[in-house]
Parts: structure tokens; sequence; C-alpha cells
């Protein structure tokens, strides 16, 4: 056979090919969730009477946390899919007042203009409170050194550049026993928007106000020091290199063989958890003048109280009261019951090894939830 | 020179000009690695700057033989050839340490589970972790799709385009304006192009709509100039012979582009199409801003949200946790293995239509 | 080549013009080889418009937007557009060498058997995806550069591109620039190879049979004939150098500023990587800044691409 008569016989076979393949690419539906979640195991509950695709976003930092929401709310709900697009909570507020996501993750609560024009979009006053609280390491990567106590005046010279090397002796005094060498430090920040960059500099504006006198901001306000993209980034490049130094959200420390500052918290050094994070939750007082509907925390970063961790960040969840059809209302008010559930809480906490919400915080929020109608 | 002039010198001249030994190359290769790994050695190098001292001492060794023994020109010629080779370990170097690389990361994530389950997945009911087992399907018939479409809408107006840029186009205004826009599409950052796509259907179907097509139409505004580009310059270079040969024959235009210069630049043009492909399957900014991510599988690309891999990979490397970096670099494996299917292919078909060829 | 006259009694229905079906072919052919033309000439315009729809208002942007990094709108684009024009440079430097070595070794110094094997390898690199580059760039290759880099620091930190303090992570300009050169490598040298390999024949033995070395051949048979074709896959190869976003991103440790220092990690961030990075800022009113960057962008690589071709034209009419 030669090529000519090889050629001929090909074409039309692979015009077939492209035709059908063209046409089960038009013709397909959605495959449903059930169909391809079958590892044939926890039969519990499947199924559920709500059904069809509520899209939402926001925060980063809530994204491995809202992976195990979809799955223990999808195990429980077959027919629904929750989607999340992790495009920061900026985007994720200006889009859930645009209408384009039902709900959103925001690592800052909204301001007062913001609920205004949400207020509009709603119909209504929307629904906004904390569902993801997660401590913040200063991780470090020093040879010779594997722990660090620091104080928040010293952790503010060291990401603003005052401090310069490792055996400074504001960093001596706190660490009397250690054997600090001289080597440079190289402060690490985030080069994207990031609600870890809102909460970090939130902590160093109330705990060491001299020194870092900008408030806080999503942005990292200085050009000096590294930066790196996403927690990812940052968790890489304190890694790459010796006498680096960052800030860094405590799921991304998980595995790897960093160093852990422990931060002093009145006369005591505390060592960042999950549990000091929900007591600094527990500690920090509401912001008044919100509907009702709002639920928004001035973090109390300058409590000397030592069970708790003031270098923190507690994220939010946004959604309406009502919204144009029944069945999305359905959804999402089934969604933030299971987020705030203890079983939606363990599930966070098992893969993105956030803190649950204190109960009294937890039955707050379920009083908002009733009130979503349908 | 005159054969008077036969001293005993004379008489060793030889009647060609000198040339270095036959594996002069070898031999100055392997001198200048021992002398570069006993200098090493005495002086503490690592194995990096070692090996670069000895490419170094190589490819200046060769030439200055060459020159001393044979001249200037073949010394010259022998310099670019070492650089030639230089060249290519250099670039052949990164390849395998990124594959490597990815090997090593990916291997350990890909199995038959993985290639076919979706993200949807299960809590463990008593220690609520996701349970390990999720898997690509849909971000593989994404990726799949979503550059099918694309290619679907550039090959057939690149092709066309530079068509009309040779072949009926020469010299007229309209050609140089497009052939400067074709130049200015290959600046267009890849999150614009998603942008742009993002934001014409929109507007046309509501805010919030996301769809395969919409990564299809932003995809293929990143391949259409190299598409044109490269079927371009390799029409041109079919001889004119070949052109006036099927004029004189009464050939129509048309068809003497169809049968006779399309198939002798085909291969050139399955190049340029693989590389377009090849450069598209990856990127991420665009389809994350116009396809969204999502958990379960959807092969309509009219309708909803569709994962793809390179989204897939940027989602997981989000996550910052062991499992999810596991996902990502499988799936960072997995794309780089269509890819190299998609090439074989190509280059097949290629093979099969060209022309039998007769340089 | 032969010539071949036609037997008389071929059929010639009509010896008054081209049959009916061919004119039609043709017109048809051509007119939708056109279409496709203004399609993308349409589209490139759709593109504009709605770079300068979206963006008009970052033009204007209230001064707190930019800092700390500059204080208006066109200091801000000038130093992106600094550092856009930097990597390019540099990864252009690297890569074109390459390149054309490559393209080279593949179409006339390499072995038969292993040219397609070679050219399927480096047609691999442009197979890897952008994020798989960052990822590689930031972590693989940053660290490993560290070294050579405190080492280019020490002893030619006289040099003004290596002053300055090295950084210890090793994500600096220069590694960034090395990651977009291997990204340029490959679409540069398919083109080029493909185009090496349709010099005609005749023209290199031509040359070899004068007594030319395969360089001297290459020089005067295979680069002329070649030019076009070069300058074709150089400038596509600068188109994506400069619309990168996600590798560089991800490698750089960048903020818009401007400075020759590629050891350190004070970078400046490039227009594209830029865009990707605070598209999500928490700050809304920067998406409009961000976009008229875009838009200074596009027009950059539009004067860069007519720039280049006019000085092509230009050199090859002084050849002519």
């Amino acid at each position: 056979m030669n090529t000519s008569t090889l050629r001929r016989a090909i074409v039309p076979g692979v015009a077939a090919l492209a035709l059908a393949a063209s046409l089960a690419a038009c013709g397909s539906s959605d495959d449903s969730a059930d169909s391809a979640a079958s590892d044939g195991s926890s039969g519990a509950a499947a199924g559920g009477s709500l059904s069809g695709t509520v899209a939402g976003g926001g925060s980063s930092a809530q994204e491995k946390a809202q992976e195990s929401w979809r799955a223990g709310f999808g195990q429980a709900n077959s027919g629904v899919t929750m989607t999340y697009d992790s495009v920061g909570s900026g985007t994720g507020r200006s889009n859930f007042i645009s209408g384009a996501y039902k709900y959103a993750g925001s690592d800052s609560a909204m301001t007062s203009d913001e609920i205004t024009q949400a207020t509009k979009a709603c119909g209504g006053d929307p629904v906004e409170f904390p569902v993801f609280i997660s401590p913040i390491d200063v991780a470090f990567n020093l040879k010779g050194v594997s722990s660090l106590n620091l104080d928040a005046k010293t952790v503010a010279q060291i990401f603003k550049g005052d401090i310069k090397t490792w055996d400074d002796p504001a960093i001596k005094a706190l660490n009397p026993d250690a054997k600090l060498p001289s080597t440079a430090i190289s402060p690490v920040h985030r080069s994207d928007s990031s609600g870890t960059t809102d909460n970090f500099t939130d902590y160093l504006h109330q705990a060491a106000p001299s020194v870092w006198t900008s408030d806080h901001s999503s942005d990292w306000p200085t050009t000096s020091g590294e930066s790196a993209e996403g927690t990812s980034g940052v968790v890489g490049a304190v890694q790459g290199g010796n006498g680096t130094i960052g800030y860094i959200d405590d799921s991304g420390v998980e595995g790897t063989k960093l160093g852990v500052a422990k931060i002093k918290v009145g006369d005591s050094f505390v060592a960042p958890s999950a549990d000091g994070a929900a007591a600094g939750l527990a500690a920090s007082q509401l912001v008044s003048g919100t509907p009702a509907t709002v639920m928004e925390y001035k973090i109390n970063r300058t409590s000397t109280d030592p069970s708790t961790y003031p270098v923190f960040m507690a994220s939010y969840e946004i959604a309406c009261q009502s919204y144009g059809d029944a069945n999305t209302g359905a959804v999402v008010k089934a969604f933030l019951t299971y987020i705030t559930s203890a079983d939606g809480q363990k599930a966070a906490a098992a893969n993105a090894y956030s803190a649950p919400l204190p109960t009294d915080v937890a039955s707050k929020e379920a009083a908002i939830i009733a009130k979503i109608g349908s | 020179m005159t054969t008077a002039d036969l001293t005993g010198e004379a008489r060793s001249l030889p009647l060609q000009r000198l040339r270095l030994p036959r594996y002069a190359a070898l031999m100055v290769a392997v001198a200048a690695v021992v002398v570069a790994t006993l200098t090493g050695l005495l002086l503490g190098w690592g194995p990096v700057p070692t090996v670069i001292v000895a490419v170094v001492l190589a490819d200046i060794a060769l030439p200055l033989w060459s020159r001393l023994v044979e001249g200037r020109r073949p010394a010259v010629d022998r310099l670019i050839t070492a650089l030639v080779w230089t060249a290519l370990a250099c670039a052949l170097t990164p390849l395998a340490w990124l594959l490597i690389t990815t090997l090593d990361s990916g291997i350990p994530a890909v199995s038959g589970h993985f290639l076919t389950h979706n993200m949807v997945q299960q809590l463990d009911p008593v220690t609520f972790k996701t349970m390990p087992g999720s898997g690509v399907v849909h971000a593989l018939l994404g990726t799949l799709l979503v550059t099918f479409g694309a290619a679907v809408i550039s090959v057939p107006v690149g092709l066309m385009t530079s068509v009309y840029l040779v072949e009926y186009g020469r010299g007229r205004w309209i050609a140089r304006v497009i052939t400067l826009l074709v130049d200015v599409m290959t600046g267009i950052p890849s999150i614009v192009a998603g942008l742009f796509a993002l934001a014409l259907f929109n507007v046309f179907f509501g805010v919030g709509t996301r769809m395969g097509i919409m990564g299809s139409i932003a995809l293929s505004l990143l391949m259409i100039p190299t598409v044109v580009r490269s079927a371009e310059e390799m029409m041109r270079l079919v001889p004119n012979d070949l052109r006036e040969a099927s004029y004189a024959l009464g050939v129509p235009k048309w068809r003497t582009i169809l049968k006779v210069v399309l198939p002798t630049s085909i291969g050139g043009i399955v190049t340029g199409v693989m590389l377009a492909i090849s450069r598209v399957i990856g990127e991420t900014a665009p389809l994350l801003v116009a396809v969204g991510s999502i958990d379960v599988t959807n092969t309509n690309l009219f309708s909803g949200r569709m994962q793809t891999l390179p989204v897939f990979i940027m989602t997981e490397y989000k996550t910052s946790t062991p499992e999810g970096y596991r996902l990502a670099w499988g799936g960072a494996l997995l794309l780089i293995v269509i890819v190299m299917v998609l090439n074989l292919a190509a280059r097949i078909i290629g093979k099969i239509f060209a022309p039998s060829a007769k340089r | 080549m032969s010539i071949t006259t036609k037997p008389e009694s071929a059929e010639r229905q009509d010896v008054a013009g081209p049959p009916a079906v061919g004119r039609l072919g043709d017109r048809l052919f051509s007119a939708s080889a056109l279409t496709a033309g203004v399609i993308i000439m349409v589209t490139l315009g759709a593109v504009f418009v709605f770079l300068a729809v979206e963006g008009i208002d970052g033009f204007h942007a209230d001064r707190s937007v930019f800092e700390p990094a500059a204080g208006n709108f066109w200091a801000y684009a000038g130093k992106l557009l600094f550092g856009t024009t930097l990597a390019a440079v540099l990864a252009m430097i690297i890569a074109v060498p390459f390149a054309i070595g490559l393209a080279l070794f593949i179409s006339h110094y390499a072995p038969r058997r292993l040219a397609v094997p070679v050219a399927y390898l480096i047609d691999l690199l442009a197979a890897v995806p952008s994020v798989v580059y960052g990822l590689w760039g930031a972590r693989t290759l940053a660290s490993a550069a560290q070294p050579i880099q405190t080492w280019l620091g020490e002893h030619l930190g006289w040099f003004p591109l290596f002053s300055g303090q090295v950084s210890a992570t090793g994500r600096t300009m220069l590694v960034a620039a090395v990651v977009l050169a291997i990204m340029i490598v490959p679409i540069t040298t398919a083109i080029c190879r493909e185009v090496f390999q349709q010099t005609p024949r005749l023209l290199e033995e031509a040359a070899l049979g004068l007594g030319a070395t395969r360089w001297e051949m290459i020089r005067m048979a295979v680069f002329p004939h070649a030019r076009s074709g070069m300058v074709a896959g150089v400038m596509l190869g600068l188109g994506r150098a400069l619309g990168e976003t996600m590798a560089v991103a991800m490698v750089l440790s960048a903020s818009p500023l401007v400075t020759l220092k590629v050891l350190t990690s004070d970078n400046p961030a490039t227009i594209a990587s830029n865009i990707a990075a605070n598209y999500n800022s928490e700050d809304n009113r920067i998406q409009t800044v961000l976009i008229a960057t875009g838009l200074v962008l596009f027009v950059f690589t539009f004067l860069v691409n007519f720039a280049a071709r006019l000085i092509v034209a230009r050199a090859e009419r002084k050849l002519a």
C-alpha cells in the first residue's frame, strides 16, 4: 500500500473521528456529581432533595477548607454542585455585589460602602460571618537555629528592614540561650493581594504602632525585601534561602521543616495553635453599627492573655438573605448550615488545619442562617 | 613551486592541506575533562564549575589547535561546530532537569484511579479528612475539549490568513496591516486575552457567564499569530517554479494552492500548529479567568464551567498542602505526556501527507 | 527540470479563458482568505477597544492607588515597561544565539539519526506549561543558581549589572530571564530549523564545491535565504517574552521599580506579571490601572514590531 492509497484511506477516517468528537462535545450534558464519586464508602444520607449549580468565590486562603466543605456537603446532597474560584477576597466581594457569585469568601469584612452596595444587590441586608479561623506563623529558615522567641516590636523591625542581621541585640535579648549567627535577614512578603498580609499588618500596627505606622492593608506596603506569589510561593522562598523569614498561613507550614517563632503575649511566648487563634477571636469585639445579619469582628491583637495567639486571620462568608429563585436560596442556606456545623468545622480543621469556631459564635451564626428565606 | 626546488623540506610537503587527526575533537574533549577534573579536585570545586570549565576548555583548545595546524578558516569552522554542540548540551540540560523534576514529583500521583476520577471527593467519617484518591479526568477532558475548540477556531483562520498574505495580498497595504497586527497579537499577555473573552461574553450573556468556549476563544487569540507566521514562512519558501508549472498546466489558482503549495509546506505548517497548541495547552491565567474551576466533569463546551489541567495544577498548588502538591505535579506530568503524544501524532500525519520529499 | 510538452489533443474546450469553475473557485477562495485576514483585524480592533474602554479610567486614577511604587500613572507604567523590556532583552540575548545554534545543529550538523529525536526533544520544551516553569524556576533553578549568582556578585561586582546585595533565595531577574529564554528557545528553534531545512540543496552544494567550510556555506547559502524566517522566529519569541505572565510572576520577587541590578531581590516587575499579581487585589481601583498598563504594552509591542519590520525591510533593500 503506497502513501497515496494510505492517504486516501486515512482522510475520511480522520474526518469521521473529528466529527464524532465534536458531536460528543456539543451534545453531552454535565455529568452529575454522584456518577464519579464512587469510592464505595459512606452511603451516609446520599441523595438529598436539593439540586443545581451555585457559584461562589473569593479568598484563596479558604481554598482547601472550601474543597473539604464541597466534599462533605456534596456527599449529603449529591444533586448539588458548588463551585469556588480562588480569585482573592476583593474580586470575590465585587463579584458578589455584581451577582456573578451567589456567595463569597473574604479575608476582610465588608466596608460600610460595600454593605450598602450588597444591600442594594441582594434586595435586603446581606449575611456575613466568620467561618474560617487560621493562625499565621512567623516561619524562618536559619541554619543551626530551630526555635526562636520574638515580640511584636522586633518582628515589625525585621519586616521593615530596620533589623538587618540575626545577631542583632534586639533578637539576642529575647533569645539569650540561642547561638545566633551574623547572617543577613531576608524578610519575605506576599507579592499578591492577600488576607494573610492584611491580618499580619493589622497585628503589626496594633501591637507595635511606634514601628509599624501604616494601617493594615492587603498589599504589602514596602518595596524592600523579597516577595513571592501565594502562600506556596512564600513557603518556597523561605525554604530556598538561609536566613529567610516570612509570615505564612499555618496550613502552608505543615509538613515543611521550617522553624516557627513563638510570639510574646503578655509575659510568655506563645506558639501558633488553632486553639490560640480561636481564643483570640473570642477575645475580640463585634463591630457595631452593622445590620443584624452582619457579624464583623474588630480583632483584638493586644491581649495579654497567654491562651490567645494574636497573629491569626478570621475569614468571612458573605451571602444574601434571599435570591431571585427559591432553589438557590435553599442551597446556599444548606451550604452555610453545613459550613458552620460541627462536622463542617471538623472537616476544615482536618484538611486546612483551621481552628473550629467557638460554640457561642457558631450558635449566633446559626440564628442568622435561619433567617435566610427561600 | 617547481620540482627543481625539491629540497629535503619540500619533499615532506603534503599534496593536500594539513588536517587534524580524525578523532581530534574527541581527544580534545577527553583532555579537557581530565584537566578540569584534576584542577577541580585540587581546588575543591563542585561538579558544576568543573563541567563548565571542561566545556570552556574544549571549546577554546580545539579551534586553537586547528588554527595552528589547519589554518584560519577551518579553525573558525571548528569553533562554530564546537559552539553548536555546546548549545545542544546547554539546551538539553534544563529539559532533562525539568523532565526529571516532573517525573520525580508526578509519577507517584498518577494511577488508574487518578485518570478515571474527578475531584468530587468524599470525607472520611471518622477523621473528616478528604479521602485520598482524587482524580483528574475532568481536567483532562476539559483541556482536550478546550484546546480542540481553540484549534478549530485558529487553524482555519490562521491558515487562510497566511494563504492571503502569501498568495493574494503581496504588496497590498491590507496585507501589510494584517502582518503588523499579527505581530502585535504575539505580545498580548495571556491574562488580557482571558479578560477580553470574559468581557465579550459577559456583555452578551450576562455577568458571571463561564463557558468552555470562552477559554477556546482566549486561547485562539494566543495561537493565531504562531500559526500565521509559521505557515506564512513555510509557504513563502515553496519555490515559485512549482506554482508556475501548475499555472502553466491550466490549474486555477485555488487548486494550485490546495494541491501544490499547501502539501509542499505541510511539514512546516504542522510544526507551526503543534507549536501553537503546545504553547496554549499549558496557559493558566486566561483559563482561570474565562472558564473557572469546578470539581465535576463537564464535557459541554457551550454550557457551564469546565476544569482544565493548567487551572487544576494552579488550584491544587495554591492549597499549599502536600496532597495538593502531589496532585499538581501529577497533572503537570499528564499535560506534558499529552503534548508529547500530540506532537508524535502530528509528525506522523505530516509525514503521510507530505509529497515525497527529494530535497 | 525537463520541459514536457502537452500533446495537442488535450481537451481544451474554451481557449478564451479559464474554465468557469476555476473562476468561481478562485473568487470564493480568495474571498475566504481575505475574510480570514479581516477577522484578525476585527478581533485585534476589538481587543484594543476592550483595553481602551476598561482602562480609560486608569490613566487618571487617584495617587493612592499607585503608592508606594509611583506617584502617577505614567511613572507606574513607565517603571513596569522598563521591567518588561529588561526581562525581554535579557531573555532574547540568552535565547536567540542558542535557538539559532540548535536550529543549525538539527538542520546541518547533526548525524541524521540524531536530528529527529533532538528536534522532538526541543519541541517538548514548548510543551511544559508555564505554571510548571514557574514552579521549577522559583524553587529548583533559583536555589541551584544561588551559588553561581553569589560568585558573580563577588567576583564581577564592579559590573553594574552584577552589583548590589545578592539575593539569598536566588529568585532574581537573571533567573527569570533564563526561564524566559528557555521558554522562547523552542519557538524560535522550530521556525528557524524549518526554514534552514528549506535551503535549496543546489546552493549548499555549490558553496561546498567552491571549497567553503561548513560554516562558510551556512553563512553564504543558508542565512541569506533564511533571513525572513529567522526574523519571524525571533519576533514570535520576543512576543512570548513580552507577554509571559505566570512564570515571571512566580519566579520574580518583584515590584515596579527601575534598576539594572539583576542579582538582587529588588526586581523590576513586568507589565504582565504585575497584572497577574494584582488583578485580584483588595483595592478594585487597581483593575482599571492594570488594564491601562495592558494597553500600554499593546501599543509598545506594536511599535517594536513596526520598528523591527522597518529595519529588516531597509536591510533587505540594501542587499537586493
